[in-house]
């Protein structure tokens, strides 16, 4: 397969994951945004580890998965307790810790 | 146009197009959905570059496990749409339409180099690349330490998430 339109494929959906971080503010939204990042860095990963014949790739992104998998636990488990405390799961309400 | 350039470029279009709905679309839950189509089509890359265990992994835990925990958050929070009624904070927005395209930019040309002289190395693959059986051989022989350290990682986030959503009891 000819694998070098895929890191441009992948910053394109990088990208997209960081101005979605930076133009939403429903915190669910904005974690599934940091998913779309991990997810176009672990294709970034599986493009050169196919290009170089070498798993460690494969070895990262299997690592990317697991702490995407953490982070979207934690984060869940976050923005239910700030809406139990707030009713609402917008990052600007929460701000006490801004400055 | 070969068949698989014709293919792959339609997964590329169909991963973009669900990249830019996540973002993109008012109601979470449809966000959510576009983030699955476009976890398939990752996947379906995985499958091409020879990475099957992978493309399994992929389905399984992204498009099954995380995104049920997606779901099921923004029904359990039923969250109303009131974000157009205070827009970003303008400088912000500006800051991101400008800033990706250059993002995009700083990584292509980042990336451009090593992807241009594409089959320079002609290594071989070896019999298993990308299954099961060469993956374990690797996370229990070299990566083994890495691995205890990752399953450290989830007990760790299963307290905190437990800890973090539990009702107070008072």
């Amino acid at each position: 397969m000819m694998t070098s339109f895929l890191p441009l494929v992948a910053a394109v959906l990088f990208a997209i994951g960081a101005i979605g971080v930076l133009i939403r503010r429903n915190a669910i939204v904005i974690l599934m945004c940091i998913e779309l990042m991990l997810n176009a860095v672990n294709l970034t990963f599986a493009a050169y580890s196919y290009e170089l014949r070498s798993m460690t790739g494969h070895i990262f992104i299997f690592f990317v998965m697991t702490v995407a998998a953490a982070e979207a636990a934690v984060g869940l488990g976050i923005v239910i307790a700030v809406f139990r405390k707030r009713h609402s799961a917008d990052v600007d309400d929460v701000n006490l810790m801004r400055w | 146009m070969s068949l698989e350039a014709l293919v792959t470029n339609l997964i590329a279009f169909v991963a973009i197009f669900s990249a830019l709905m996540v973002v993109f679309h008012r109601n979470p839950m449809v966000s959510v959905v576009f983030l699955i189509v476009n976890l398939l089509c990752v996947a379906l890359f995985f499958l091409f570059l020879d990475a099957q265990f992978l493309f399994a992994i992929q389905i399984i835990v992204y498009a099954g496990a995380i995104m049920v925990l997606f779901i099921f958050v923004v029904m359990l929070l039923n969250i109303r749409q009131i974000e157009e009624a205070r827009p970003t904070w303008r400088v912000q927005r500006m800051l991101a339409y400008v800033g990706g395209p250059l993002l995009v930019a700083a990584l292509w040309s980042a990336l451009w180099r090593r992807s241009s002289s594409s089959g320079a190395f002609s290594g071989s693959f070896s019999n298993g690349f990308g299954s099961a059986e060469d993956m374990g051989r690797l996370l229990f022989g070299d990566y083994i330490f890495q691995f205890e350290a990752a399953s450290v990682l989830l007990v760790v986030a299963m307290i905190g998430a437990v800890l973090l959503a539990r009702r107070k009891e008072s």
